[in-house]
C-alpha cells in the first residue's frame, strides 16, 4: 500500500519536472510581429489543394505536388510544383485585402486559391478582387481524390478479404478480419431488413454497404494527423453530394405504383388541394437527399474546425505551454469527432434504406 | 460587422439543437427508468433522433458561415 503512494507521488513529481521547462519555452526569434491567422489557416486545412501539405511554413516547406491534368483543347497535364514553387503575384481581393496567387512558369495558366484560370498573355486581369478569365476543366488529382483513392483500397482489402473468406469456408463462424467485420455488415443488413422489408432488401444491400463503409472509412482517414490521412474528404460538399444524389436516384427509379401516387395524388387530400400538394411532395422529393448531403457535410467540416481550432489556442499565443490546456481539450473533441465518425455513416445508411423502403413498400390500405 | 450577425445566427442555430437534444436526452432517461429492459432500443432510437436534429442545426451553422464568410 505505501509502495503504491510513494509511485503515484514520485509519478506526480516527474509529470510536474517535466512540464516546467515548456512554461519558458518561447518562438527563437522569427516571425514574432505577424500576427497568426486563424481563420485562414483553418481554411487552408479543411479545404481541397493541389498539394499535400507536409510540414513547413512559406521558407522551407515539404509537401507532396501532386498532378494537374486539365482538359483545354486537348489533355495538358503538369505537376503542380510549377504552381507553387514560383514567386507569388499580389492581387487586391474583393475585400480590399492583398492576397496572393501563382502563375505557372510557362505562362498559360494561373492559379488563384487553388482554382486554375487560362492566361490570354501571360497576364490575368481581376474584376473587383475576382480573377476574370476562362477556366479549363479540372481533372487534377487533389488531395481529396489522392484521399479517395487511398480509402478506396482499404475499402477493397477489408470486404474483399471478407468475401473470400466466407466462399473458401462456406457459412461458418468465421476467424480474423472476417470475425471483425461481420458484426458491422450484420448490423448494415438489420437496417435494410427494418426499413426495407424481407422481401426486397437484398437488390438495395451492396448499396447500403458500400455507403456505410465508405462514409466510415473516410471519415475516420479524416482524424488522422498525418498522410495518407487527414484529408477532409467527406467534409467536402461535391462528395456527399454525389452520395445523396445515389440515393435520390435509387429512390426514384424504384418507385413503385404506390409511391408516385402518394406523390401525385396523396390519400386523403381534397381534390381542391391538390395543386398545392403536388409541387410540396415533388419538392420533397429533393429536399430528404439535399438535407443528407448537409448533415455529413456539416457534421465532418465542424468537427474539424473544433478540432483545429483548438489545437491553434497554442499557436496564437505563440507558447508552447497552452499545449497544457489546448490538447487535452482537442483530444476530448477528437474522441468524440470518432463517435460522431460512425454515426453519421450509420445515420446516412439508415435514412437512404429509409427512403428507399418508403418508395418499395407495398401499399396496405 | 455582418460577420458578427452571422455568428449571432449561428448561436441561436444551436441553441435549439441544445434544447431539443436536451428534452430528447431527458425523455430516453424517463423512459429508460420506467422499463430498464428496454434500454437498448431506446438508446438507439435517442440516437438518431439527436443525430436528425443536429443536422438541422447544422443547416443553421452552415448558413451563418456562408454569411460571415465573404
Amino acid at each position: 500500500m505505501s509502495l503504491v503512494y510513494s509511485m503515484k507521488r514520485f509519478l506526480l513529481a516527474l509529470i510536474a519536472l517535466l512540464v516546467m521547462p515548456v512554461v519558458f519555452a518561447n518562438e527563437k526569434g522569427g516571425k514574432q510581429e505577424e500576427e497568426y491567422d486563424v481563420t485562414g489557416e483553418i481554411m487552408h486545412h479543411i479545404s481541397d489543394a493541389h498539394e499535400w501539405h507536409l510540414w513547413g511554413d512559406d521558407d522551407a516547406t515539404t509537401s507532396v505536388y501532386l498532378p494537374i491534368i486539365l482538359i483545354d483543347n486537348g489533355l495538358v497535364t503538369f505537376s503542380s510544383k510549377e504552381f507553387y514553387h514560383t514567386t507569388p503575384r499580389e492581387f487586391v481581393n474583393a475585400e480590399g485585402k492583398t492576397d496572393h496567387y501563382f502563375v505557372e512558369s510557362t505562362g498559360r495558366y494561373a492559379m488563384v486559391h487553388e482554382e486554375i484560370y487560362k492566361l490570354t498573355n501571360g497576364e490575368l486581369e481581376f474584376h473587383e478582387g475576382h480573377p476574370k478569365a476562362e477556366s479549363p476543366l479540372d481533372f487534377s488529382i487533389t488531395k481529396n481524390v489522392l484521399s479517395l483513392f487511398f480509402g478506396a483500397i482499404i475499402i477493397l482489402i477489408l470486404l474483399l478479404t471478407t468475401a473470400g473468406f466466407y466462399k473458401k469456408n462456406g457459412a461458418v463462424g468465421p476467424k480474423g478480419l472476417a470475425k471483425f467485420l461481420e458484426p458491422m455488415i450484420l448490423m448494415v443488413r438489420n437496417i435494410a431488413v427494418d426499413n426495407i422489408g424481407e422481401h426486397k432488401y437484398k437488390r438495395f444491400l451492396p448499396f447500403l454497404t458500400t455507403v456505410f463503409f465508405f462514409i466510415w472509412i473516410n471519415n475516420m482517414l479524416g482524424m488522422i494527423p498525418i498522410i495518407p490521412g487527414g484529408a477532409n474528404l467527406t467534409g467536402n460538399i461535391s462528395v456527399t453530394l454525389v452520395l445523396a444524389v445515389f440515393t435520390m436516384l435509387l429512390t426514384v427509379f424504384s418507385g413503385n405504383k404506390g409511391y408516385w401516387s402518394h406523390i401525385f395524388a396523396t390519400p386523403g387530400v381534397p381534390v381542391a388541394l391538390l395543386p398545392i400538394m403536388i409541387p410540396i411532395e415533388l419538392v420533397g422529393i429533393l429536399t430528404k437527399p439535399f438535407a443528407l448531403m448537409i448533415r455529413l457535410f456539416a457534421n465532418m467540416t465542424a468537427g474539424h474546425i473544433i478540432v483545429l481550432a483548438l489545437i491553434s489556442i497554442i499557436f496564437i499565443n505563440k507558447n508552447a505551454a497552452w499545449g497544457a490546456l489546448s490538447v487535452p481539450m482537442a483530444l476530448f473533441i477528437s474522441v468524440l469527432e470518432i463517435l460522431v465518425a460512425f454515426l453519421q455513416a450509420y445515420l446516412f445508411a439508415m435514412l437512404s434504406a429509409l427512403f428507399i423502403g418508403a418508395a418499395v413498400e407495398e401499399a396496405h390500405h | 460587422m455582418y460577420g458578427s450577425i452571422a455568428a449571432i445566427g449561428a448561436g441561436l442555430a444551436v441553441l435549439g439543437a441544445g434544447i431539443g437534444i436536451g428534452r430528447i436526452g431527458g425523455s430516453a432517461m424517463d423512459a429508460i427508468a420506467r422499463q430498464p429492459e428496454a434500454h437498448s432500443k431506446i438508446q438507439t432510437t435517442m440516437i438518431i433522433a439527436a443525430a436528425l436534429i443536429e443536422g438541422v442545426a447544422l443547416f443553421g451553422v452552415v448558413v451563418g458561415m456562408l454569411g460571415g464568410a465573404k
